[in-house]
């Protein structure tokens, strides 16, 4: 080798904060070449991007003249619909990380990373970490379409930005579910088609783009405890106004829950990938 | 002179199938060992197993007397691994991906733009670092995957197959990068299907099937095994081939074998091969057969592949081998 400052790997033991360190790095690192990721395909952005705001503008004038009249007296619909379809698209992307992750694993990314020196959850916290980014990037976008079309956080920025924290928070828990998918089962259509199956059913079961009050009982009892509801009942009560402590305890209670259950989930699985 | 990688009856299997039954290897420091076989015949699963990847079923491995399993973080610092399909970043720049993995590899930002520029330059990669890897042909991403690997100097550093599918001029730069590594003292363990890549870059070579070393020596040993030398004669005419045969068989030296090519044929030379080639040639020119050429030739390690396993390569130099081996998948072995 040419160079002799690089020419032996630094070895033998280092302080644990030391180890920290470099766990964080590698972090960091794997997080900024996912986000490179979103830049270089372009194409995706774009989808990605449409995606939200079409949804934004279908839900809130196609629905918007139907529902308006079971909501509440004096809410608009917009500033129902913007909440719950903040929460939509959080779900819908996070199946995303399970795409992501199967095509790195495929094209033996993650075998080269495994066989380095490297934090072992560097390739899942990278990946969970860039896609939260992601997460607010795309949640303020829509929030500023939103604001085009009528709709407002109506209890101030400190709110406001509670109620983001919130998608980004419920965003990032269902990251992990989608990691332990990608980690799971093989190619990245079926961790994609699995991802929409498991997906459906809870966004369209949920206080999204309806009132639960509306559905049969059965189905709204299960609406009512999902985490889907309850986080946009959290984000509603903060842009609306409106009794906030209980959405928002449940709502940090199945985050919390899911992170609980799925980080060392992922983990083991990731450790076992043999 | 210690032991780079050693395995000790190590034993894989993917469901029913044996990937690797009972393998024992070892790779001395500084050597090259080229790990020689056919499609499915275990040598991607017996890279993965001493690079970590891949938890062995049964028995050891060891990189410089650490245990993979026990100790791969350990392992993981002194190893180099360039795989089957290069595994570098299509949506990053060569450059991005130098960086990123020295990064990872404890340099420093500087440190790590620096070494970058310098494999980029050593790998004839200068024009093309800040291009997309997705533009890249195959050779290029080859070179790539290799200078990766070698951001920080590995002890002992793992090629997995690296010239399949590259083509002729793009294997000869990975040849002579191997070689460079080899001449400042790299130890390399190397697995192959082409023997002539053995050949030239191997030290010792372990031939490998079903999962098993079933021979293992010097290119030289190896053919040696074989038996001695062969005389080889090409007619003028394919017709005549029958009438060559018998006229052959009267020389005493056992049957004449019918080779694939038409007008082919090849006789045992045991002991005195020079004394073979001017006897046959007296025999066939007093027959009246016209000879094309005649020829006296060590056994190549193609000979050698054959009498080992009874496989035979085709004519674009893979081997057609028994399809019962078990399929190296690399998605079933990373489950």
């Amino acid at each position: 080798m040419s160079s002799e400052v690089v020419a032996v790997r630094p070895q033998g033991p280092v302080s644990a904060l030391r180890r920290f360190g470099y766990s964080v790095e590698d972090c960091i690192v794997v997080t900024g070449r996912n986000l490179r990721h979103f830049v270089r395909q372009p194409q995706l952005l774009i989808f990605s991007t449409i995606q939200p705001i079409m949804f934004v503008l279908l839900f809130a004038f196609v629905f918007g003249g139907a529902i308006e009249s079971s909501l509440p007296r004096g809410v608009a619909y917009v500033d129902f619909l913007l909440p719950g379809i903040f929460i939509q698209a959080a779900a819908f992307r996070s199946t995303q990380t399970a795409v992501g992750l199967v095509e790195d694993l495929d094209r033996g990314v993650i075998d080269r990373l495994r066989s380095m020196p490297i934090a072992r959850p560097a390739v899942l916290v990278g990946r969970t970490a860039a896609d939260l980014v992601r997460n607010v990037f795309v949640t303020l976008l829509m929030a500023a379409v939103g604001y085009l079309i009528g709709f407002r956080f109506r209890s101030g920025p400190l709110d406001a930005a509670a109620a983001i924290l919130v998608v980004v928070a419920f965003g990032f828990a269902l990251s992990w579910i989608f990691s332990f998918v990608g980690l799971t089962v093989r190619g990245a259509e079926a961790a994609q088609s699995a991802g929409f199956v498991a997906i459906f059913p809870l966004i369209f079961a949920s206080s999204i783009f309806v009132p639960v009050s509306t559905m049969p009982a059965g189905l709204e009892q299960f609406a009512a405890a999902s985490p889907v509801t309850v986080s946009v009942d959290a984000i509603r009560a903060l842009s609306l106004g409106g009794e906030v402590s209980e959405p928002l305890l449940q709502s940090l209670a199945w985050i919390v829950g899911i992170l609980a259950v799925f980080v060392p989930l992922c983990v083991w699985r990731y450790r076992r990938m043999s | 002179m210690s032991t780079a990688a050693l395995t000790q009856a190590l034993v894989r299997r993917f469901g029913d199938a044996e990937a690797l039954g009972g393998v024992d290897l070892e790779v001395a420091e500084g050597s090259v060992v080229g790990l020689l076989g056919p499609n499915g015949a275990g040598k991607t699963t017996l890279v993965r197993v001493l690079a970590t990847l891949l938890r062995p079923d049964e028995g050891r491995a060891e990189v410089f007397g650490r245990d993979v399993v026990t100790q791969a973080s350990a392992v993981r610092e002194l190893i180099g691994l360039t795989g089957q399909f290069a595994a570098v970043d299509e949506l990053l720049s060569g450059r991005e991906n130098l960086r990123m993995f020295g990064r990872l590899f404890r340099l420093s930002r500087r440190q790590s733009a620096r070494r970058a520029s310098e494999l980029l330059e050593r790998f004839g990669l200068a024009d093309a670092g800040d291009r997309q890897v997705k533009t890249y042909s195959g050779g290029m991403r080859r070179r790539l995957d290799l200078a990766s690997s070698l951001i920080t100097r590995p002890r002992v550093l793992f090629l997995d197959e690296p010239t399949t599918g590259l083509d002729p001029r793009s294997r000869n730069e990975i040849w002579s990068i191997a070689r460079e590594l080899v001449g400042e003292g790299m130890t390399l363990l190397l697995t192959t299907q082409y023997l002539e890549e053995a050949d030239q870059l191997a030290d010792r070579i372990a031939v490998i099937d079903h999962g098993r070393v079933i021979a293992e020596g010097t290119g030289d040993e190896l053919k040696d095994n074989v038996g001695g030398s062969m005389v080889e004669i090409r007619l003028e005419q394919p017709a005549e081939r029958e009438r060559a045969r018998e006229v052959l068989l009267t020389l005493g030296c056992g049957e004449p074998k019918t080779a694939d090519r038409p007008d082919e044929l090849t006789l045992a030379a045991a002991r005195d091969g020079v004394g073979m080639v001017a006897a046959a040639a007296r025999a066939l020119e007093e027959a009246d057969l016209s000879v094309r050429d005649l020829s006296l030739r060590r056994p190549t390690l193609d000979d050698v592949f054959l009498e080992l396993t009874g496989t035979t390569r085709g004519v674009d130099g893979e081997y057609s081998s028994e399809p019962e081996a078990p399929a190296e998948a690399p998605a079933e072995a990373r489950r």
